[in-house]
């Protein structure tokens, strides 16, 4: 047969293609499986942990059980204070296994994040308040005027920003505010967030800038308005819901980011609404608490983390729609 | 009559002139804003800068190849610092990462933009992108409860009880399994959607004709993508490693909760260890003394400094690929 | 071809369509755009189904081995059937010469020499040698529209099909580039069996000994689909066709 006689390595060709076409389909699991299953356990053990206390309580340190007035001497606690055993050799907490309860214990919830979910809002909200303005007049710059070495700069220190490790953005803050007043406050956090949140929106707002078609620019300079007249009545509105999105992105970002804050807000275990203060965040809770060694705290750190991915998450799918519904729209 | 004919050219002349002025007042205050991003990169360097003074008076260059971190300043020996053991293992954990992220996310990749049923595509790519939205701290807390006693007990400790023997670098014991072996595998996960997204955007972007004449010389769908896909994505593909590895680099979260925090420079991968990032997050908040705080911000400008180089280098690349194909060479 | 059915999706693109192709012929398929006749020649070598969600059905023989039998990997099939583009396309990232030799080496053939006479060969065979033999390692992007489209024909005469198809291969070039890949046509008519789509009536006349005409039926009530209207002898269409679509088609009335 013409035309199978005339390829001899056919065979291993096709062998090559099916086995690589194979590997991609292997890598895409090996990212969705861990996907899956992070959400999953998040969903499952940090759902369990919600209830309404969750949500309105603040810190409460974790409860004795039944000690029975025993006191440990030489820790000076109850003897199963907070649903641990305190190995009497070392004085230090035995860990429980992962998921299951030490024996005979009953594990006691140590009140809520109430204070988390309101210390991440105002802090991130902060942010925003400040980044805003700046990335937008950024973005504005960097779409609406002609491109030169300028703007070409601004963009790469954009894009150093926006990859920049958030620790770092941390130890500005912490050096910039922390320092100068002598006291964690949520300022300083709002400050290195917003490091972080600028050159987002202003990549977004720049983007959705270049989106708005040429027709509508003509039609605003037809019409005889100065370029910024016409850019800030006509041009802006028109993107108005894609700066929207930018800001969402922005919030998102800043409210699941932790390295900064653990620099420079600290964490309260109070409800405070002061942004002058210590205050606390949802992401440095998770962290705090996975870290302690109590596993009523570890068992927070699950619902913690829940309501931070479910807010991550949501803000996410949120920009997918409506980005779609804009590029449609345009 | 000669005043009639003046007053309406006097009118719009001024007119004109105010539009001018408006125009460029405009854009000097938009430019003003979009340098304050160039500000803020500034204000890193600035910062981190001055508050490392203390400990660069006192090492020099040195400090970045001392091997000894030592805070804690005894009757015996002075506080030491070194910053070696975290350069390393920022440069180790990031190395592997991205070894194991580089080739599976370009796989992803490949998968998503070429080999992808249409139905599944844009599900799976908006799972990808999920991916990287999750805070990294949620990550760190997976690793912690979830996949660290996994990594401990079915692959740390079996492959240091048997290869370990043989190869240093993966010797025991393991103790706890925190290390860089563990954190470097977190880090890829995080890394993964990263890179894929950039390669499956630069994929889809490669015109069909160059598909098409491959095609047309007999190749298989595999050899399609090798050999005229990636090629022509090649950049784009780099690009997107190098965003990978910005990222792996500035890690803070997940690193500290899985590196083990420990500074002595161990030659086995599955021992505790250290990472700048993570040596920052651990002890900034607990300086001892204005030394120790200098010594962790310089730490911080350390790795401002490679996000710099390494952000560049991207450029440069871009700049490089985007001055014409191939040029004159094949 | 038998009762050939391209298909996009779930609309069939060209109604059933029955043809034959004489061996070292030129065979021109014209017609006014959007007919189908592009998507026809893709079906000869199996390149449609390439476009995601598209399928054809029928049967397509070269050599009485029906090229759509299942069990036969559509890869093979274009090898021996090769095709050139409307938009000369040189591999962007390759020389002149690899270019050529990327599709040796698909076939197995790696050892330098070989690679090199094969190259050679190629290149004289399309009438390019000449003009490009000192410059083997520029970019293929180095050349201009002509001699680009003359490197794909080299390319694909360079693993030996038994046919070649060409999609509109002038519409995107100058009249004199046009003339010497006709001239080029008219050689290569010696070892190979040619169908050549065309927007172009008088390319058609000039270099095709047969020639099919496709129209669009256009109907108020059913989706447009192209079909086959008449095909023969080429002097015979221009000179006397028989179906007045044809005709009207050739004076210019039509499409």
């Amino acid at each position: 047969m013409s035309i199978q006689t005339n390829m001899g390595n056919y065979a291993g060709r096709a062998a090559a293609d099916r086995t690589l076409r194979g590997c991609t389909v292997l890598a895409t699991a090996l990212a969705i499986i861990p996907l899956v299953l992070i959400i999953g356990y998040v969903t499952v053990i940090g759902g369990s942990s919600l209830s309404v206390d969750f949500f309105t309580q603040t810190y409460k340190p974790p409860v004795p059980v039944d000690s029975g007035g025993e006191i440990d001497p030489t820790t000076g606690l109850p003897s199963d204070f907070g649903g641990v055993t305190l190995d009497p050799a070392t004085g230090l907490p035995i860990e429980a296994p992962v998921g299951e309860a030490l024996p005979a214990q009953d594990i006691q919830s140590s009140g809520g994040v109430l204070h988390g979910i309101v210390g991440t809002i105002m802090v991130t909200f902060l942010a925003l308040l400040i980044s805003l303005p700046v990335g937008v007049m950024a973005g504005i710059f960097l779409a609406e005027y002609p491109s030169n070495s300028l703007a070409t700069f601004i963009r790469f220190c954009s894009d150093v920003l926006s990859g920049a490790p958030s620790i770092v953005v941390g130890v500005v803050g912490f050096t910039l505010i922390v320092q100068r007043f002598q006291t964690y406050s949520g300022l300083a956090g709002a400050v290195a967030l917003t490091f972080l949140m600028v050159p987002t929106i202003a990549r977004t707002t720049e983007e959705i800038l270049k989106l708005v078609p040429n027709a509508t620019r003509e039609a605003a300079m037809a019409m005889g308005a100065p370029q910024w007249y016409s850019t800030l009545t006509v041009i802006v509105p028109t993107a108005l819901s894609g700066i929207a999105t930018g800001a969402l992105l922005a919030f998102a970002r800043g409210a699941g980011e932790t390295a900064p804050l653990l620099l420079t807000i600290q964490g309260n275990s109070n409800l405070s609404a002061n942004l002058l203060e210590p205050i606390a965040a949802l992401p440095l809770l998770t962290y705090k608490y996975i870290e302690s060694p109590f596993p009523a705290e570890n068992q927070l750190a699950w619902g913690t983390a829940f309501v931070l991915m479910m807010l991550v998450i949501g803000v996410n799918l949120l920009v997918r729609v409506v980005t779609s519904r804009i590029k449609g729209a345009m | 009559m000669a005043d009639v004919k003046a007053a309406p050219r006097a009118a719009s002349s001024s007119w004109a002139r105010q539009t001018q002025h408006g125009d460029t007042i405009f854009w000097l205050f938009t430019l003003l804003f979009a340098l304050l991003i160039v500000g803020l990169v500034v204000a890193v360097g600035i910062v981190t800068y001055n508050g490392s003074a203390e400990v660069r008076e006192r090492y020099g260059w040195s400090f970045l190849w001392q091997t000894e971190w030592n805070p804690v300043e005894t009757e015996l020996s002075p506080a030491t610092f070194g910053a070696w053991p975290a350069i390393r293992g920022t440069l180790l954990s990031s190395f592997f990462a991205l070894l194991l992220a580089g080739p599976i996310g370009v796989a992803i990749g490949i998968f998503l933009a070429e080999l992808c049923p249409l139905r599944i595509k844009q599900p799976l790519g908006f799972m990808v992108e999920l991916l990287a939205a999750i805070p990294s701290v949620i990550y760190g807390l997976w690793g912690v409860a979830v996949f660290g006693p996994f990594f401990t007990q079915y692959i740390a400790t079996p492959v240091s009880d048997t290869i370990g023997q043989l190869i240093p670098w993966l010797a025991g014991p393991v103790a706890s399994g925190r290390g860089l072996a563990l954190a470097s595998i977190v880090i890829a996960l995080m890394v993964l959607p990263t890179v894929a997204a950039i390669t499956r955007d630069v994929l889809m972007a490669v015109p069909n004709s160059q598909r098409e004449v491959l095609l047309s010389l007999g190749a298989t769908r595999w050899e399609v993508i090798w050999l005229a896909v990636l090629p022509y994505a090649r950049a784009g593909i780099i690009g997107g490693v190098m965003l990978g590895l910005g990222r792996a680099l500035g890690e803070t979260m997940a690193a500290t909760m899985l590196i083990g925090n420990s500074t002595r420079i161990e030659g086995s991968l599955f021992l505790p260890a250290t990472t700048s990032a993570s040596l920052i997050a651990s002890e900034l908040t607990n300086a001892n003394d204005t030394l120790h705080e200098s010594a962790l911000i310089a730490i911080a400008l350390v790795l401002f400094c490679i996000t710099l180089l390494l952000n560049m280098a991207a450029r440069y690349l871009v700049w490089q690929t985007s001055r014409g194909p191939a040029g004159a060479r094949a | 071809m038998r009762q050939l059915k391209p298909f996009y999706g779930t609309r069939q693109a060209v109604q059933a369509t029955d043809m034959d192709f004489r061996p070292n012929q030129i065979t021109a398929m014209i017609g006014p755009s959007g007919c189908g006749k592009s998507t026809v020649l893709r079906c000869l070598n199996r390149m449609h189904e390439a476009i995601p969600n598209a399928r054809a059905e029928g049967t397509v023989k070269l050599d009485d081995l029906d090229i759509y039998d299942p069990r036969i990997d559509a890869s093979l099939v274009r090898r021996k059937i090769g095709m050139v583009f409307q938009l000369p396309i040189a591999l962007r990232t390759r020389s002149i010469y690899e270019n050529i030799a990327v599709g040796l080496r698909l076939g197995g053939i790696n050892s330098k020499s070989e690679l090199d006479d094969r190259v050679q060969k190629a290149l004289r065979d399309a009438n390019l040698w000449d003009e490009v033999h000192d410059k083997l390692a520029l970019s293929g992007l180095a050349l201009s529209g002509g001699q680009q489209q003359r490197l794909s024909i080299a390319r694909t005469v360079a693993v030996a099909p038994d046919v070649i198809l060409f999609d509109e291969p002038c519409s995107a070039l100058d009249p004199i580039s046009t003339l010497k890949i006709e001239e080029l046509l008219l050689q290569l008519r010696e070892r190979y069996t040619i169908v050549i789509v065309t927007h172009n009536m008088q390319q058609a006349a000039r270099i095709s000994d047969r020639t099919a005409v496709f129209m669009v039926e256009r109907d108020e009530n059913k989706p447009a689909i192209g079909l086959l209207v008449e095909e023969g002898p080429t002097d015979q269409i221009f000179s006397a066709p028989k179906d007045s679509r044809t005709e009207e088609y050739l004076s210019g009335k039509v499409g």
